[in-house]
């Protein structure tokens, strides 16, 4: 990102906001709002003062609200560019009008409480969609305290307390009262593969981070214990199975083959209740954390973003790719590529790989001065049209326009969106509407040649009518 | 050891598919089930390994197993289960193909029971504490079984002499009928 940051042919638009996207391939006109971050990323040297200064604390969003951030702040340290960003709803100067505290302090005169929002309108050759995924709320299991408890926390918590620069400086504690844990549970597929509560897929990456956590959690405590509950270890990749092999023989990390069913409070300690389905009995482990492997869910505003570019999701809200095989990072509207997990969740070098085919798709149409494009396209005859715009309505890739021809609206084929489905062919009225190579006429004639060709070979008797 | 591969593997699955409408394909023995169940450690297989013998054709295991017979029906195993099985539900289908099918059943006192206990609903439209458990102690040849608790039980008011009748017995009677289409012994 930093590096990007410097490169001058990369513009970098960050705290901003796709808002409208149109036209096609090579030729996308895409509305962008620009939030106003109060900041004047010119002046400010990213010193840092302000921050310090601010005198209202929030709960800090990057480090999941396990710590506190100033109302003027970065959200996190290598947060590009090097600019802070004043969140007006906790502003002291925007709630109360009163404070200012920044703006005096600021040595560059950065602060610029006056700032308004922007929209600038540009042009573009291709689209990469990379707006990754969010993680599944656990609050809906009861069973494991439904977020009464306090020492229950999930996988991305226990990251966050890992990070030198995060809310515990590195240490991992419990957050009830702030002490080392020694025995940490590790719970599986909480929302994964449930389809009861939660979404019937599974997340990919949660064996892997869950065998990180632990041994990281060993390096850090040499005294402390990992338990792993899990239905089966999904260690597919390079290396990885070898690296679960060796949280379990190096760092002994117990893995226990079963689901848990209950946890509770029994004064400072959790106990968790579930099955050892290898040796059929249940288990109990008194553990001081407990960490949820949540499933990785779409963004909450996923499918609002698909209806805005016109690509196509599934149910789950994750976008769908051309051709699950050949065309990975395609989605369906030409021109738009796909990367990392927005499309289905996916670890670190799959999400690398995507990203680095999606780039160079979008290379591949910007270094082009022509398109070259599939001949099967739809097209509308407009003598015989008779400007109804059925067909308008049933084209799931807009590529279908209203235009006049001699003082009569006709409906005309954007040849760049059409991806020759044959909706329209389907729905005219006046046959006006066919897909290249493949009109009613041309379709008839073979029907009845493969009859002949049957009737020659007495496969098939032509009754006389 | 015996060898899996028959052409009628499927056969106990969908008996039950077609009994209870459950289907323990489902399952990938996650055992959360096991895992909640407040019985599991007193059966001599486990819900998920149940779950299990369905999918691989053993009847005689599952039937003779004191599982079925041990489960409390409180639905614990349902309610967590993340694939929706009713397994509470198939573990009712399963207690009555082995008494159908004339299993040795595993937990005989279990079944004695359940007899009582229905016999004294039957006659009163409620149960009679007092009834059952003589009728039972003498059963199981244990007469004075659990006899110290009676006097007091008595004193507080919490077991009847005489016992109490529903006023609508002749519904009572009905629910049995209907009951039988599901419950032939």
């Amino acid at each position: 990102m930093t590096e990007s940051s410097h490169d001058e042919r990369i513009e970098l638009l960050t705290y901003a906001e796709v808002v409208e996207v149109k036209g096609f391939v090579g030729n996308f006109d895409v509305i962008i709002r620009k939030k106003p971050r109060y900041v004047d990323p010119l002046k400010c040297t990213g010193c840092g003062l302000c921050s310090e200064k601010c005198p209202t604390k929030t709960p800090n969003e990057w480090d999941l609200e396990m710590g506190m951030r100033k109302a003027i702040y970065k959200p996190f340290a290598q947060a590009v560019p090097n600019v802070p960003v004043i969140d007006p709803e906790h502003c002291r100067f925007f709630t109360s009008g009163k404070c200012k505290v920044c703006q005096k302090l600021c040595p560059a005169g950065a602060i610029d409480y006056e700032q308004k929002e922007e929209r600038v309108q540009k042009k573009f050759g291709a689209i990469i969609v990379a707006t990754g995924f969010a993680q599944f709320d656990p609050k809906v299991y009861g069973e494991y305290g439904g977020g009464r408890f306090k020492n229950v926390i999930t996988g991305l918590h226990l990251e966050r307390m890992l990070d030198p620069s995060g809310p515990t400086g590195g240490h991992v504690i419990r957050p009830s009262d702030q002490k080392e844990p020694k025995d940490v549970v590790f719970i599986q597929c909480v929302g994964s593969r449930d389809e009861s509560k939660g979404v019937p897929y599974c997340s990919r990456i949660c064996c892997m981070y869950t065998a990180k956590q632990a041994i990281l959690l060993k390096d850090h405590y040499p005294n402390s214990q990992s338990y792993i509950f899990y239905i089966d270890i999904r260690a597919g990749g390079k290396n990885y199975e070898e690296f679960v092999r060796k949280a379990q023989r190096e760092y002994g990390a117990i893995y226990i083959r079963g689901r848990v069913s209950r946890i509770f409070e029994k004064g400072e300690k959790l106990i968790v209740r579930g099955a050892d389905t290898l040796i059929g009995k249940q288990v109990e482990v008194e553990a001081d954390l407990v960490v949820l492997a949540t499933a990785a869910v779409p963004q909450p505003d996923a499918i609002g973003l698909a209806k805005l570019l016109n690509i196509a999701h599934d149910s789950y809200g994750f976008y769908s790719e051309a051709h699950p095989k050949l065309q990975p990072v395609e989605s369906l509207t030409k021109g738009i590529f796909l990367a990392g997990s927005c499309q289905f969740p996916k670890d670190i070098p799959d999400a690398v790989a995507t990203s680095g085919t999606a780039a160079i798709r979008a290379c591949g149409i910007l270094s082009l001065d022509e398109l070259i494009l599939d001949p099967r396209i739809a097209a509308v005859n407009p003598d015989l049209c008779s400007g109804c715009l059925n067909c308008l309505e049933v084209c799931p890739f807009e590529a279908i326009e209203k235009t006049e021809v001699n003082g009569r609206v006709v409906a005309r084929v954007i040849p760049t969106l059409c991806q020759g489905c044959g909706n329209c062919a389907a729905t005219c009225r006046t046959q006006a509407a066919s897909v290249q190579g493949f009109s009613e006429k041309q379709i008839c004639s073979q029907i009845a040649s493969i009859f002949q060709e049957m009737k020659k070979e007495k496969l098939f008797e032509l009754s006389e009518q | 050891m015996s060898f899996l591969n028959s052409e009628e593997i499927h056969s106990f699955r969908n008996r039950i598919l077609s009994l209870s409408g459950e289907d323990a394909l489902r399952c990938t023995q996650c055992g959360k089930c096991s895992g909640g169940c407040p019985i599991s450690p007193e059966m001599d297989q486990q819900p998920n390994q149940v779950l299990r013998l369905i999918q691989i054709n053993d009847r005689q295991a599952v039937l003779s197993s004191s599982t079925i017979w041990l489960c409390a029906s409180c639905r614990t195993c349902s309610v967590r289960c993340p694939e929706e099985i009713e397994i509470a539900k198939i573990m009712d289908v399963l207690r009555k193909l082995a008494v159908e099918e004339k299993f040795s059943l595993a937990e005989k006192q279990v079944v004695k029971f359940n007899e009582i206990f229905l016999d004294t609903v039957r006659k009163r439209g409620r149960v009679h504490e007092l009834e059952l458990m003589m009728r039972y102690n003498l059963a199981v040849h244990q007469p004075f079984k659990d006899a110290h608790l009676g006097p007091r039980m008595l004193a507080r008011g919490k077991l009847g002499i005489l016992g109490q009748k529903v006023k609508e017995l002749s519904q009572v009677g009905e629910i049995f009928e209907k009951s039988k289409r599901f419950f032939k012994p």
